[in-house]
Formats: structure tokens, C-alpha cells, sequence
């Protein structure tokens, strides 16, 4: 028996959605065991697909997951390939009613839809349980949302079950790759070094093209072969928890061991301590071999007992975030938009803590306070955009700074152009853990 | 000993969760890894960072992948949903550690 391979058909909320299909057809080709998942929440993205659901409730999930799924739904689910991802986001029995409607498009018999949910703790219950849990410094806070991280024990029960797609909100993001490990292999949940293992191979899946050359290319000294057509990943993972890493055949990108030891640390704090719901996993002692081309042998990944408690993130009503830019080009171009930095300053005067941004000069590494671009030394570029942001409880003290971004076009100094102005609502965010038998994940159909 | 940024032998990456950013640095070769691990310590990296002001930087080692993992925090204004920045999570800040000087035995192809 070929060992389980599980593909990855996405790694963020917006990804490529040609992406999967070549995934699937690796899969088939395969001939094995497999799963392909769909991870789609950042920390920030379903907070925001909370704030959607709650201005139209039938939203809230992936807005992609039509595109996403469209091309490949009908190979696997003929080639009984399980596709799993956290594309319900706010809202997992919208996404599940629409991929219903999809099969039901495409004529497909009824599938049977697995929904992981339990993870929304954004009713009044929930936001008593976090208020218990979250720091004192937050007590005032107007709460807006949480969801707690939940695990891989649903995703395998669904698919033991027969579950043809699951579809689950806030887990884990290796969990949906355990998920699948759990049902194939008949784990059980205490199989800590195997569980550690699969967690890794989830970690390797979970940010799509990031393991196949994505977020990894540099010209000359890591080159990456047609990166406009990176492959997305696959890990073929064995029974006893170590896996290989490759990628869809035919497509642009690589695997080695370079981008893979790039991705094995990727947010991740102590190596020997990466906590998930499912176990602790533990990279220290892993290695990381090159076993062919594309392919990339992940071992000696070890597991700890799981965590009593489970991580949430909590959102609070963050005011508004707004911003604006102006271009100056050519002689003299530094002063001028240095100058409009300033007349900024004074408009502005104590409304709203600024961060000034020189485009071509510091941007990117300065933190808000400015202390980087303040230590800059006046230069004479002549290819300058200034950024202005800031952030105000008060949409109108926003505003005011968008016009007043908008008026240097004509008040600011010479040859300022290029204004643009945007903002939008904000939520801020911080992290607690909860006992997990508080907050249980509930697993059901729609068939 | 010719003076090389860090960039020249070691690549490496970043992530972000809540405030604080973790970066990777991976030595190319394996005979660089040694050298790394003594002059890339947790001090001249918070001092790489000082603009930053981590409120701490801690660095774990994982030898049997020639690596390193530096995690600093209180270096992304918040983090993701509260800082201005327009990379609010960060992912630059790879290529700022590998700007850090190493010494090293002979200059690397």
C-alpha cells in the first residue's frame, strides 16, 4: 500500500486558484491514497470574514471558494480524493450549502459534506468564556470576535465517516493535514511522535507555494525555475509519521532542502515546542534530506502530549485605518515630499499619531515610530512617494487626514502627484488559551 | 579574515504571530555553520534591531539543519491588525538580519 499523500490546494485566503488542479492530477496520477486541503485564514482574514457575516449573514466564508473548487471538484470526487479546508472561515455551513449548490451544478450526486464548527466563540457565550481568559489590559475593550484553534479529531472522524469534503472554520493549520494521517492510518491520539510528524507535513503544506519556491526566490542566489508557474506542494507521508515533500508534476518552482528547512521554521518560536491542539511538535532533532529531484525526505520530527488548553484570538473594534500617498519626481524631489511630510505634521498637529513612509528611501524596515527614516540622512533622490497612515477610533479625524493627503495636490508643494487615499475599518487583535473542554468542536453533515 | 554581510552564506526567512517576528537564518554550507553560530548571537542581533527596540530576542539552534531561529519580540507595532507599516507583518525584516557583518576564513564564491 502506497502511503498517504495529502496536497496542498491553497495556503492563504486569495491564493491562485489555477493552483489545485494540477495538485489533483499529480494525485490521481499517484494512484495512492489522498487528500488535498485548502488552508485560507490568516490571523487577520477571519476577522474580517466575521465582519462580513455580520453585515450579510449568508456570507462570511472564502469568497474564492466557488473559483477554488470549480475545477476540481468532479476528479476528486471521482477519484475519491477528500478535499478538507478551513474555507467556512465565520461561516462553515455557507461554505458547505454552497458547495451543495456546486456539485449540484456540475451534476454530481449528493456529496456528503462534513462541518467542523465549535470554533466561533463570538456569541455572548463565547465572549464570557474569553473575557475569563484574556489579559486584564483588555477588560474595556469593545469585543468584536473570537475563534478558538480547534483540532484534527473532527476532520478524521468526518472522513472516517465518508465525508467526501470537509469543511471546517478556525483549526489548526496542520490539523487539516493530521486530519486525513488520523483516518488513514488509525492513529490514535496519542501516537505523539507520528501526530508530531504529520504536523510537520501540514506545516510544509499549510502556506501552499511558500515550500515550492514561493516567498523564496532571489536572482542569483536562489534561483527558482518558471516561478510564474510555482507547482504547489504534496507530502507523500508514511505510517510512521516522517513524509517526503514534492510538488505537482509539470509546473514551474522546486523542492529542496533549502526551501524546506526555509519553511520548517517558518513561524515557528522554540523548535522543540511548536503547539498545536493536536500535539507538540517538536523540529529540533528533524533532518532534512534531498531524495530526488523535487523531492525532499522530512524525518525525526518528534512529538509531546498536546496542550490542555486551546489557543483563541480575539478581536476587538480597532477604530479606523486610513492612508494616503503622493509621487515627486526628478531635481530636488527628496525636499519636496520631506516638505509635505511636514506640512502634513502641521495640519494634522496632535490629531492622530502619524507614520511617514519616504518610497525609495525608508519605508519597509522603520518602525512607526520613525526613529529609522528620522536617523536617514537628507538625500537628493528624485523618485520619492510619501506615505502618510494613521489609525483613530474616529472615522472623522480618518478622513480629515485623507483630504488633507488630497489637498497637497494642489497646496503642497511643486509637482505632487499621484494622490491616493484609502481606508477601512480595523480590528485589533491579541491571543489567549482556554481549557479545552470549555470550548468542544462539533462535527456535522450536510448530505 | 575578509568582513561579509551575513547574506553572502546564509539565507533565511520570516514569520509573524501577534508582535512578534521570528526569522530563520541557514547557512548555505555546513563548514559556515560554526562561524554563524558565534558571531550571529542574540546580542548583536537585538542590536541590529535596536531601531526596533525587541523587548527581547531569543535565539534557538538546530544543528542538524544548520540553522538558527531568532525570535524577537515587541518588533512589529502590535503586529498585523495594528501597525502602520505598510509590510505590517514584517516580511522583510529576513533580509535586514542577513545584512549583519560575519567574518569569515575566505571570501565565499
Amino acid at each position: 500500500m502506497k502511503d498517504l499523500a495529502v496536497g496542498a490546494g491553497a495556503g492563504f485566503s486569495g491564493d491562485r486558484v489555477d493552483a489545485p488542479a494540477p495538485v489533483v492530477k499529480t494525485l490521481i496520477a499517484y494512484g495512492g491514497p489522498a487528500a488535498i486541503i485548502f488552508e485560507m485564514l490568516a490571523e487577520r482574514t477571519l476577522a474580517y470574514a466575521q465582519l462580513d457575516k455580520l453585515r450579510d449573514p449568508a456570507k462570511g466564508y472564502e469568497p474564492l471558494l466557488e473559483l477554488e473548487l470549480r475545477p476540481i471538484l468532479r476528479d476528486c470526487v471521482t477519484h475519491k480524493i477528500p478535499i478538507i479546508g478551513n474555507f467556512g472561515a465565520a461561516n462553515p455551513k455557507g461554505a458547505a450549502a454552497h458547495i451543495e449548490r456546486l456539485a449540484k451544478d456540475l451534476g454530481l450526486p449528493r456529496l456528503r459534506i462534513g462541518v467542523v464548527e465549535g470554533d466561533d466563540l463570538s456569541g455572548s457565550e463565547g465572549e464570557a468564556i474569553v473575557r475569563k481568559y484574556i489579559a486584564k489590559e483588555y477588560a474595556g475593550r469593545p469585543f468584536a470576535s473570537a475563534n478558538v484553534y480547534q483540532g484534527a479529531t473532527e476532520i478524521a472522524q468526518a472522513l472516517r465517516e465518508g465525508a467526501q469534503v470537509v469543511v471546517t472554520g478556525r483549526v489548526a493549520d496542520p490539523s487539516l493535514t493530521v486530519g486525513p494521517c488520523l483516518a488513514h492510518y488509525g492513529w490514535s491520539g496519542t501516537d505523539w511522535d507520528k501526530l508530531g510528524g504529520a504536523t510537520m507535513a501540514g506545516h510544509l503544506l499549510e502556506c501552499g507555494a511558500q515550500v515550492t519556491g514561493g516567498y523564496f526566490a532571489d536572482p542569483g542566489m536562489k534561483d527558482v525555475p518558471d516561478l510564474a508557474n510555482v507547482g504547489y506542494p504534496i507530502t507523500e507521508i508514511a505510517a510512521d509519521g516522517s513524509c517526503i515533500c514534492t510538488k505537482a508534476a509539470n509546473t514551474g518552482g522546486l523542492v529542496d532542502t533549502r526551501t524546506v528547512k526555509e519553511q520548517i521554521l517558518y513561524e515557528v518560536h522554540d523548535p522543540a515546542a511548536y503547539l498545536t491542539p493536536d500535539v507538540i511538535a517538536d523540529v529540533s532533532e528533524a533532518e532534512v534530506t534531498q531524495v530526488g529531484k523535487d523531492r525532499v525526505r522530512l524525518s525525526g520530527v518528534r512529538g509531546h502530549p498536546r496542550p490542555a488548553t486551546l489557543k483563541a484570538n480575539v478581536f476587538f473594534d480597532g477604530g479606523w485605518f486610513g492612508e494616503g500617498e503622493i509621487s515627486y519626481a526628478g531635481p530636488n524631489a527628496e525636499a519636496r515630499a520631506r516638505l509635505a511630510a511636514d506640512v502634513m505634521r502641521t495640519r494634522m498637529g496632535p490629531l492622530v499619531k502619524m507614520r511617514f513612509d519616504l518610497i525609495g528611501i525608508v519605508s519597509i524596515l522603520g518602525d512607526d515610530s520613525g526613529r529609522m527614516l528620522g536617523a536617514a540622512p537628507v538625500g537628493s533622490a528624485t523618485d520619492v512617494r510619501l506615505r502618510v497612515a494613521g489609525a483613530h477610533h474616529d472615522e472623522a479625524i480618518v478622513d480629515r487626514l485623507m483630504r488633507e493627503v488630497t489637498a497637497l495636490w494642489t497646496a503642497g508643494p511643486a509637482g505632487g502627484g499621484g494622490v491616493r487615499v484609502a481606508k477601512r475599518k480595523r480590528l485589533s487583535t491579541t491571543s489567549c488559551f482556554i481549557p479545552r473542554e470549555l470550548v468542544p468542536a462539533r462535527l456535522s453533515y450536510v448530505e | 579574515m575578509p568582513t561579509v554581510p551575513l547574506y553572502r552564506i546564509a539565507h533565511g526567512r520570516t514569520g509573524d504571530k501577534g508582535d512578534r517576528s521570528n526569522i530563520s537564518v541557514i547557512a548555505y554550507k555546513p563548514e559556515h555553520f560554526k562561524l554563524i553560530v558565534e558571531q550571529v548571537t542574540e546580542e548583536k542581533v537585538a542590536a541590529h534591531f535596536a531601531y526596533r527596540k525587541p523587548s527581547k530576542v531569543t535565539r534557538y539552534v538546530l544543528p542538524k539543519i544548520h540553522a538558527m531561529n531568532f525570535v524577537l519580540d515587541g518588533v512589529l507595532d502590535g503586529g498585523v491588525n495594528d501597525a502602520l507599516n505598510l509590510d505590517m507583518h514584517g516580511k522583510a525584516l529576513s533580509f535586514h538580519l542577513l545584512t549583519l557583518p560575519v567574518t569569515v576564513p575566505t571570501e565565499p564564491a
